[in-house]
């Protein structure tokens, strides 16, 4: 074969002078601002007033509960076993219906806001997971009772996101009962976060898991709630957990539980666990400290 | 009893103990010359078993279809029974004394009774394995029902769950395993079932089941005849068993998801 002979490329013809540009028009003087109106203080989510609670056996669980909860702030309740911490986080639930005082949430009262609203999720100390069901049916769970439209589009992408940021889309197709402790608390947590809810109530949700697992899902709850901006009311035993966590922390009296204190923690956001073994981390944490041992 | 052994090391040490029995029955029977009527060597039942094999495997098979049929019946309606008590503490207050009593009512001193309203016949036959067999789904199948992580309820709760959706996506769901363990329980009752209603309604334009064949065979002393029987109604209790519980543990299999240890 020979090869073949390229023609010679042809002569560019020479570029057209460029035409001179038009004078541009002086800048319209900018209207000015109407002034902002005064931001509206975000209404809080929660309100109790002298709330109480009386289990139907006659033991007075809650007596002059008094709270707030706005929206996108972080806080955790801390008090002694069996002072009613889990029995105020279920009347706020819409679960237990409170023997006196007023409490409301989202404006409405917890029934109502339970079946109306629909805002909130439960964090259950256990994972609560269906053993008959994957990861990912579980996580959906919540899409597909109460007045959900089950065939909703969007349906399975806000399953898959819930798992992707619990870390565990890999382990969708698996079931409960082929996962760590850990991990199944995620999923359980994946749950919580499908709906997008507006007031996460968590009752110690990683009490049954050990230290490192405990604190490695504490960071992910910190990063899930500054990415995603719900209100959050976690109920801990931990005084450290509490630290780390919160925007403040309430204190509850014993039994019946009350609000003794509520303790503003300045730390910094975000809050790395290296903070943790920061002076200003242990001194919040001693004052702390001594405001649940005088309620005791 | 691990599932790992061999097969071997499982099946061959009952099955040398059943080898030694009848060795010894039929030694027994030669030595001491024992009356065929009262008690037939192992060699005369199976003599009697192979000349009598063609109607013997009607038999079974008719005690089978009713047994089986009994036992459908329970799994379907005991289960609807157990959904009824889950739903209501006082439905369930009312009615469970009467779920008590068919099972303490002797169904031999019934069955009678039966045959009187219904004939005899397949429809009786199948009653009584239904009256027999149904206790057990409809225990196993409240249990279930109703026993449900409380957590699971406020879960369910939240989000506004119907009567409906907590009985279709939790209580169902979760009694999955207790009704398996009720139809293993029933399967053996209603074979049991099925050849007591053939001793007072096994005859029927069908022919007739084991039941039957064994009160005949008894009336006539014909001992080899009625152990073959017998045999053929353990056989057919003890396929339904491990058939149900097959079936059982593939359901359980699936429910559980793909992990293998239990």
């Amino acid at each position: 074969m020979s090869p073949v002979p390229t023609p010679a490329p042809a002569p560019l013809a020479p570029l057209a002078p460029l035409a001179p540009l038009a004078p541009l028009a002086p800048l319209a003087p900018l209207a000015p601002l109407a002034p902002l109106a005064p931001l509206a203080p975000l209404a809080p989510l929660v309100i109790a007033r002298g709330l109480g609670l009386r289990h139907p056996g006659g033991v007075l669980a809650l007596d002059g509960v008094d709270l707030e909860i706005h929206p996108g702030e972080f806080v955790a309740l801390i008090g002694s076993s069996g002072c009613g911490k889990s029995s105020l986080l279920r009347a706020i639930a819409g679960l237990v219906r409170p023997s006196s005082g007023s409490l409301q949430v989202a404006g409405l009262a917890p029934e109502a806001a339970r079946k109306q609203w629909g805002r909130h999720a439960f964090v259950f100390q256990d994972p609560t997971l269906l053993p008959w069901r994957t990861v990912r049916d579980n996580v959906a769970l919540p899409l597909e009772l109460g007045a959900s439209d089950p065939t909703a589009p969007d349906r399975r992408a806000a399953v898959d996101r819930a798992l992707d940021l619990v870390g565990l889309a890999e382990f969708a197709d698996t079931h409960p009962a082929e996962l760590s402790g850990g991990m199944r608390m995620r999923a359980s947590l994946a749950r919580a976060l499908v709906t997008r809810p507006a007031l996460l109530l968590l009752d110690e949700p990683f009490g049954a898991l050990d230290e490192l697992t405990r604190e490695h899902l504490d960071g992910e709850l910190l990063r899930l709630w500054q990415r995603d901006g719900f209100a959050a009311l976690a109920v801990t035993h931990s005084l450290a957990e509490a630290v780390w966590l919160a925007d403040r922390v309430l204190v509850m009296s014993p039994r019946p539980g009350r609000i003794i204190h509520n303790v503003p923690i300045s730390l910094p956001r975000p809050r790395p666990p290296e903070l943790q073994t920061s002076p200003e981390f242990m001194a919040l944490l001693a004052t702390l400290r001594a405001q649940v041992q005088r309620a005791a | 009893m691990s599932p790992h052994e061999p097969l071997y090391t499982r099946v061959l040490p009952p099955l040398l103990v059943f080898v030694g029995v009848l060795l010894i029955w039929q030694l027994i029977c030669t030595a001491l010359a024992v009356p065929a009527y009262l008690v037939p060597a192992p060699t005369r039942v199976a003599a009697a078993a192979i000349a009598n094999a063609g109607p013997l495997a009607t038999a079974t098979g008719l005690t089978a279809a009713a047994a089986v049929l009994g036992l459908l019946i329970s799994l379907l309606l005991g289960t609807a029974i157990a959904i009824v008590f889950s739903q209501s503490r006082l439905l369930a207050r009312s009615l469970y004394p009467y779920a008590i009593f068919l099972q303490t009512v002797p169904v031999v001193a019934v069955a009678p009774l039966i045959v009187i309203w219904f004939g005899t016949g397949l429809a009786s036959v199948v009653l009584v394995s239904v009256m027999i067999s149904l206790f057990p789904v409809i225990t196993n199948g409240t249990t279930g029902l109703t026993r449900v992580d409380p957590q699971f309820f406020e879960l369910f709760a939240m989000r506004d769950a119907s009567r409906l959706q907590v009985l279709l996506k939790l209580r169902l769901p979760g009694a999955v395993p207790y009704l398996v363990t009720g139809a293993k329980t029933s399967s053996g009752l209603a074979v049991i079932g099925a050849i007591i209603g053939e001793f007072f309604a096994g005859y029927g334009a069908a022919g007739y089941g084991l039941g039957y064949r064994i009160l005949q065979a008894s009336g006539q002393l014909k001992t080899a005849e009625l152990f073959a029987a017998i045999l053929a109604c353990t056989l057919l209790g003890l396929v339904l068993f491990a058939a149900v519980s097959l079936l059982g543990e593939r359901v359980l299999r699936r429910w559980r998801g793909r992990e293998s240890e239990a």
